[in-house]
């Protein structure tokens, strides 16, 4: 516990004080292009001083019936949290609706199915997920649940269950207890 | 910080070098096997499916999503206050600290400023639910081990503290007991009293079983050394909460960003040496004495005065107010029908519940529904993890580890 929270965010402040802002509940907040996304948060989880260890938790907002009118559809938020410091931070990028995002599962294990969660049920890419499909929702499951056009009262009855053995092979392969065959 | 007691390791019962030759050239194709959905270990509906060589997982993947039942979207739909009894089932066994964390988020946004008396209350029961959820966690995961007797000793105590819960809130399991501002109501007379009581039959028990596991040789072989999880992926993979602590990291948001007067009470957070599920269970056994304390210290402190705040925008009326005054009348009504109203913005807000960080993000459009809620159910992160933690181990450590991380679909699939 050597550095203070503040410390922290004042040093987030220093290197991005064009998208640094302090919400009116005090939270500190970190509104990012979309292309700076990646790096920004590589930026947060690599470097000493600042240390975000943790991916509390990711998603995705659809503002389609938000009163306040925005240019954008969507928009992607992290939920970060540094160990040492104990500091906060939120970064949200703005999203348009045929825009990927780029995976962090590279940088937090907790992404794999935030990411996975985040894409079921809002239907935004996330380019460099090697497992990206549907986690809570039913694998025939159509259409993205969260979505502010999406009716609360539709039902879709889905009754075959997964087998399993596509994402099986998958991790077999990546324990190396299968090799793949090359084909020529 | 106290750490879970050392015990001496244990002499290996197999070595390598004891398996006979001709089996090294056996060779054998790899099993597939489902583990649950439907089956009483598996604590819910959860599916891993397995690799199996021999009885040991050469690789596993897990399915969830059975008991989704779109509690984010749910909430849009509802008022604030309406969202608290959908919370009560995210994590069933810790009803009321689920409607802590939603109320003290929702609190945040609107800027109320709940009353002294009711952060005490709040901190008095939120802790008995961490000690009852800690008592079933530890109680199933004895049972799915074998050591059936175990968990008498702790539902017992468990059915005592619902006794009370009952009294005070009237339900036994899905208390619904927070409102924006509040509480639904005080203590009642003999509240105090019945708690101690009841404390002290759980630190007799919680030592009684503590007394017949802790250095049984059959339940340390079982638990010691299996499915460790080290602290730096554990912190990758968003472990908080108890199987975090286990691990050896000391993060408790009592102690790191303590609020309702957290800071106030003596206590201690309960860490473990090597992250396995003998500490994951351990360390939820000091967590209940932890509790325990604080608990004990809340009632000495707890202060007189309103337990819901003074505010005609958050508050209903009294009763009298309602049916005898038309200001009360129409206030009343318009607190139910258009709800508590947040002003435009977002907030995230988190509390340490039973099982870690429970988080909620929770975005307003200004009205008296909330725009979007994305909980962070702390079961979710730690299940995620889940398959790489039984890989190496055998289908019975699956059963033991499932258990340790205390996994509550409800919380986990909303």
């Amino acid at each position: 516990m050597g550095v203070s929270a503040n410390a922290v965010l004042a040093n987030v402040q220093r290197l991005y004080p064009n998208f640094f802002t302090l919400s009116p509940t005090q939270e500190a907040v970190l509104v990012v292009p979309l292309a700076n996304l990646l790096e920004t948060l590589t930026k947060l989880r690599q470097d000493p001083d600042l240390n975000f260890n943790f991916l509390m938790d990711l998603t995705i907002i659809d503002y389609l019936t938000h009163p306040v009118p925005r240019k954008t559809r969507f928009e992607v938020v992290y939920q970060l949290f540094a160990l040492e410091s104990a500091a906060r931070l939120r970064v949200k990028a703005a999203v348009q609706q045929a825009e990927s995002i780029q995976s962090v599962t590279g940088l937090w294990a907790a992404a794999d199915w935030a990411e996975r969660e985040a894409w079921e049920m809002y239907g935004l890419k996330f380019d460099g997920h090697t497992n990206l499909r549907r986690l809570l929702t039913h694998k025939d499951f159509v259409g993205y649940p969260l979505r502010k056009d999406y009716p609360a009262k539709k039902r879709q009855p889905l009754n075959d269950s997964d087998t399993l053995l596509e994402e099986m092979e998958q991790r077999l392969v990546f324990k190396g207890l299968k090799t793949v065959e090359v084909e020529g | 910080m106290m750490r879970v007691p050392g015990i001496e390791d244990k002499s290996p019962v197999l070595a390598e070098a004891v398996v006979p030759e001709f089996y090294q050239d056996l060779h054998t194709d790899l099993m597939f096997l489902n583990v649950g959905p439907s089956h009483p270990a598996s604590h819910g509906t959860l599916r891993t499916f397995v690799a199996l060589d021999g009885e040991t997982i050469a690789a596993a993947v897990t399915e969830i999503g059975y008991l989704h039942r779109g509690f984010e979207k749910t909430c849009e739909l509802r008022t604030y206050n309406q969202c608290i009894p959908y919370t009560d089932r995210l994590n069933y066994c810790s009803a009321i600290l689920n409607n802590i964390g939603f109320a003290k988020a929702a609190e945040r946004l609107m800027g109320v400023e709940i009353t002294d008396r009711c952060k005490f209350v709040r901190v008095i029961v939120g802790e008995m639910m961490r000690v009852v959820d800690h008592l079933i966690c530890i109680g199933t995961n004895l049972v799915d081990i074998g050591a059936l007797s175990n968990f008498w000793f702790l539902y017992n105590k468990r059915e005592q503290v619902y006794t009370i819960l009952e009294r005070l809130t009237g339900a036994r399991l899905t208390n619904s007991f927070t409102r924006i501002g509040g509480l639904a109501r005080d203590l009642y007379d003999g509240f105090e009293a019945d708690t101690l009581a009841v404390l002290a039959d759980i630190e007799k028990a919680a030592v009684n079983v503590q007394s017949l596991v802790a250095k049984n040789r059959i339940f340390v072989d079982r638990t010691q050394g299996i499915c460790i999880l080290t602290p730096e992926r554990a912190i990758s993979y968003g472990f908080t909460g108890p199987n975090l602590r286990a691990t050896g990291v000391p993060l408790d948001l009592r102690k790191t960003q303590p609020y309702y007067h957290y800071d106030a009470f003596d206590f201690d957070i309960a860490v473990g040496s090597k992250g396995d599920t003998y500490d994951r269970i351990m360390v939820r056994f000091i967590e209940i004495e932890q509790s325990i304390r604080i608990i004990r210290q809340a009632i000495k402190m707890l202060p007189g005065g309103p337990i819901n705040v003074d505010d005609k925008r958050v508050t209903l009326p009294g009763k009298a107010d309602t049916y005898q005054n038309i200001e009360g009348l129409i206030n009343h009504f318009k607190l139910i029908f258009e709800g508590v109203k947040a002003p435009v913005g977002e907030v995230y807000d988190a509390t340490e519940a039973a099982n870690g960080e429970l988080g909620f993000y929770i975005v307003s459009d200004g009205s008296g529904y909330p725009y979007k809620v994305k909980c962070r159910p702390p079961c979710f992160y730690a299940f995620n993890a889940f398959h790489e933690m039984v890989e190496g181990h055998m289908i019975a450590d699956l059963v033991a580890t499932l258990g340790s991380i205390n996994i509550i679909a409800g919380e986990l699939e909303r």
